[in-house]
């Protein structure tokens, strides 16, 4: 996996970007194809081994540095409560830029796989069903067909501001 | 011709509110009858800039009143008027509305224009010598006086092209009277016509006041030559009548162009002023540097660039004879780093005096206020300290400052019965200690009253009448939340809202705040604060297979424990038996649930730590350096976490977290209560 750095014009106005199509970013996780908004995706790193954070959530791996930044790393299937996977050299880090009620954070997901970049057009995403326990409703913004093949798109500022991730100052 | 001037205002701004404290801080050395014409001629040349900055930038209602201020202030320095006391707290009162006004022209909030209007009518009334009466400011009575003059106000065409502004004449007249306003439309050309230099309205002017013909002719000062100006004085009964007849909204329609125009800014300008906008705390504001620190750093950086020119050669052709070079070479890099990393924390660092000056006005004012006598000692002005830092003890200062003068100091009666001299003395002293600064306040009052303190402490329930405590602990429960004294409530302190927020602020800051007092003879609080807030001496410590940084300046020793030391409290809670102490031990893996090499204290080792005025023993398993960190929050990217400070970078790019020793002492002692009410 390489670790190249996308470099994201942090002037991007995302609320402009409702209409027509927006780009996602997908990764794989457990066979399933998952999407988030690629304007939030700051870089992808390769899985490298994280400083713990004393008494905090499994799916909170724990922090790393970036560039002088100290950068929580979350593991997505720890926090869907989906069986682990041992961490190997596709594994990868999205780091992404999270909005947060009055601040933006930069946290990073652990996910199989990258996968693919689509232009997904907003009109063809469906609302999610109930999925059950296992992830919570509104952490997903919806599900689109690409290709015959399902995605799942998260709402990454709900899922990453959810839980013990919350601020609670 | 467009430039912008509200680029200029935050520096506008920030050199007004430095203007302010120099004004603020020689009024006090202004003793009344004494005239030190250098003194004067400083807070005159204040008020001077503060007047034209704010005219430059249409801030008028700071203008006008600097305006008033500055025609006492020049009296003042031509000596035609003494100073007397009543002057100088007029003064100081004056300074203290140009900085709210300021202040709220920075936070885009309201001032209090009250407080302001009875300021300078009474800056007026000193000038007058009462002539100018407080009718000026008076709106409602103005109305019914019958003194009243008509102004037949015609500029010439081409006024407006001379910078003159016919519509802020008119606004400065409104600032001695109410005035009606009616604007002559007579000479407007058709709309093809017109040219939007000239100005083709004239106005009738009627203002009811009772200000002099010179008062008038001063306003006008500036466009006599460009207009003509006819000023009789108004007939009663036609004031009257007029007022009546004439309702200011059609007033305001009649004066066409250029007024509609200004009403509109002045909608926007309070259109932006409603939303309730977030107070700027200014932390994110400039900083001053003296040109000696700037040179001092582009020295090093040449250095430096030097030493890098020359490491970069040898690695060119290098040859093995050249490695002593080489590590010659790199040793002064090292160097070199090292000094720039200071002088580059040198620029954030301040003299405690900014802090300082606003004591002086505070015991002046509060010392009246009390009616009790207290002289003000400062020392140690000079030490220099982080600006983050100064900026977060400024609050926690003046409350301990506050509760001195109101609590600790008495009143001369009081004194005098006790045998003590009648002027109280508050003390604020400052000093460098290792990595701390610290700051100490000290009164020779009345000094805490230990019993009065318990009796306290018993019924709000936060101890019980068998406990048995030491001075020190009595001392510390002034700071638990709810706590207050005081037999009675003054609007200075005494609400028991205050002690613990100090002592939270302060700890915020990574620092300690302690008090030693003397009944009768008074106290000292001692604040102990890091230099910096972005750098620090770390030890790393090991534990399991994590690296924690503890700050040295917490350290006492590191020992390797003894068994037979080691005593057991009931089950949970174990204390460590050091020479005639015994503390608390806290196994750093319990704490952050790790798995360490051992559970068993004996084959680690304890690092002594002192926070909040009591010590622990941290078990880890192995210490391994010591290096200067870089703190970098936990908190941007995540939260808080109990125990850790924050986290810094180690060399080779990994995270590690830096303990937060005070946190640590406060979660032990919550453990063993806990378990204290397990045995209960």
């Amino acid at each position: 996996m390489t670790t190249t750095a996308q470099p994201i014009d942090t002037q991007t106005d995302y609320s402009e970007n409702t209409d027509l199509e927006n780009q996602y970013l997908t990764f794989i996780l457990s066979d399933e194809e998952y999407g988030v908004d690629i304007l939030r995706v700051q870089e992808i790193r390769g899985w490298e081994s994280v400083t713990t954070v004393p008494n905090a959530p499994d799916y909170i791996k724990g922090v790393i540095n970036i560039r002088g930044t100290i950068v929580p790393i979350v593991d997505l299937r720890m926090r869907f409560g989906m069986e682990q996977l041992e961490y190997g050299p596709i594994t990868v880090v999205i780091v992404l830029k999270v909005i947060g009620e009055n601040r933006e954070r930069v946290m990073g997901i652990v996910v199989d796989t990258v996968s693919d970049t689509y232009d997904v057009p907003e009109d063809s995403i469906k609302p999610a069903p109930d999925f059950g326990e296992k992830i919570e409703v509104n952490f997903v913004k919806g599900l689109a067909t690409i290709n015959e093949k399902m995605l799942i798109l998260l709402d990454i500022d709900q899922l990453l501001n959810s839980g013990e991730l919350n601020i609670l100052d | 011709m467009g430039i912008d001037l509200s680029q200029f205002h935050e520096t506008f701004l920030e050199e007004s509110f430095e203007g302010l404290d120099v004004m603020e801080s020689s009024l006090l050395n202004l003793d009344a009858g004494e005239s030190d014409s250098e003194t004067v001629n400083t807070i005159f040349r204040s008020a001077h800039s503060i007047k034209g900055g704010s005219a430059t930038f249409g801030f008028d209602n700071v203008a006008t009143f600097t305006h008033v201020l500055e025609t006492l202030l020049d009296e003042v320095r031509s000596g035609d008027r003494d100073v007397t006391q009543d002057i100088v707290n007029a003064l100081l009162e004056s300074v203290d509305c140009v900085r709210n006004m300021l202040e709220a022209q920075r936070d885009n909030s309201n001032y209090d224009e009250a407080q302001v209007k009875a300021v300078q009518t009474r800056l007026e009334a000193i000038l007058g010598n009462d002539e100018v009466s407080e009718e000026t400011t008076d709106v409602a009575e103005e109305s019914n006086s019958s003194n009243g003059w008509l102004i037949d106000f015609k500029p010439h065409l081409n006024m407006i092209q001379t910078g003159n502004d016919p519509v802020r004449i008119i606004r400065e007249l409104e600032s001695i009277g109410v005035i009606s306003v009616k604007a002559n439309l007579e000479k407007l050309p058709d709309l093809a016509e017109m040219n939007a230099e000239d100005c083709y309205l004239s106005w009738e002017i009627e203002l009811y006041s009772d200000v002099d013909e010179s008062a008038i002719r001063e306003i006008f000062e500036w466009v006599e030559d460009e207009c003509d100006l006819n000023i009789k004085p108004l007939q009663t009964e036609v004031a009257a009548q007029e007022i009546k007849s004439v309702d200011s909204p059609s007033i305001k329609t009649e004066v066409k162009p250029e007024v509609e125009v200004v009403n509109k800014n002045e909608e926007s300008v309070q259109n932006k002023a409603t939303p309730a906008r977030t107070k700027s705390t200014g932390e994110g504001g400039s900083i001053r540097v003296g040109i000696d620190k700037v040179d001092e750093l582009i020295n090093l950086v040449g250095e430096l660039v030097i030493t890098q020119s020359m490491l970069g050669e040898m690695g060119q052709n290098f040859e093995s004879s050249n490695i002593e070079k080489m590590m010659d070479g790199l040793s002064q890099l090292e160097r070199h780093t090292r000094e720039l990393q200071e002088s580059v924390m040198r620029i954030r660092m301040l003299p405690i005096s900014f802090a300082f000056n606003r004591f002086p006005r505070l015991v002046h004012d509060l010392s009246s206020k009390l009616g009790k006598k207290i002289e003000l000692k400062l020392s140690g002005e000079s030490t220099e300290l982080d600006k983050t830092v100064m900026e977060k003890i400024g609050d926690p200062l003046v409350h301990l400052v506050r509760n001195s003068l109101d609590h600790g100091l008495e009143t001369p009666d009081i004194r005098l019965a006790a045998g003590k001299p009648e002027t109280g003395i508050l003390h604020l002293n400052a000093y460098h200690k290792g990595g701390n600064i610290i700051i100490e306040i000290t009164d020779d009052g009345a000094g805490l009253n230990k019993d009065r303190i318990r009796a306290k402490a018993i019924s709000n329930g936060l101890i019980t009448e068998s406990e048995v405590l030491t001075d020190e602990k009595i001392y510390d429960l002034i700071f638990q939340p709810g706590f207050s004294t005081a037999e009675a409530v003054s609007d200075l302190s005494g609400r028991g809202v205050g002690m613990d927020v100090v002592r939270r602020n302060i700890r915020e800051l990574g620092g300690a705040v302690d008090i030693v007092s003397s009944e009768g003879k008074g106290s000292t609080i001692t604040i102990r604060l890091p230099l910096t807030l972005a750098i620090m001496d770390g030890q790393l410590v090991r534990v399991g297979k994590e690296t924690y940084i503890i700050p040295i300046v917490s350290i006492i020793e590191s020992l390797q424990a003894k068994k037979e030391s080691i005593n057991k409290i009931v089950d949970h809670a174990e204390v460590y038996k050091l020479r005639d102490e015994y503390i608390n031990i806290v196994r750093l893996y319990e704490t952050f649930d790790l798995v360490p090499d051992s559970t068993d204290v004996s084959n680690g080792l304890l690092v002594m730590v002192e926070g909040e005025g009591s010590k622990i023993g941290l078990f880890v398993d192995e210490l391994l350096g010591q290096q200067q960190v870089v703190i970098k929050s936990l908190e941007t990217n995540y939260r808080r976490i109990e125990g850790v400070s924050g986290a810094t970078i180690l060399g080779d790019g990994t995270v590690a977290m830096i303990l937060d020793v005070a946190g640590l002492v406060v979660l032990s002692r919550a453990k063993t209560s806990v378990n204290e009410d397990k045995v209960a």
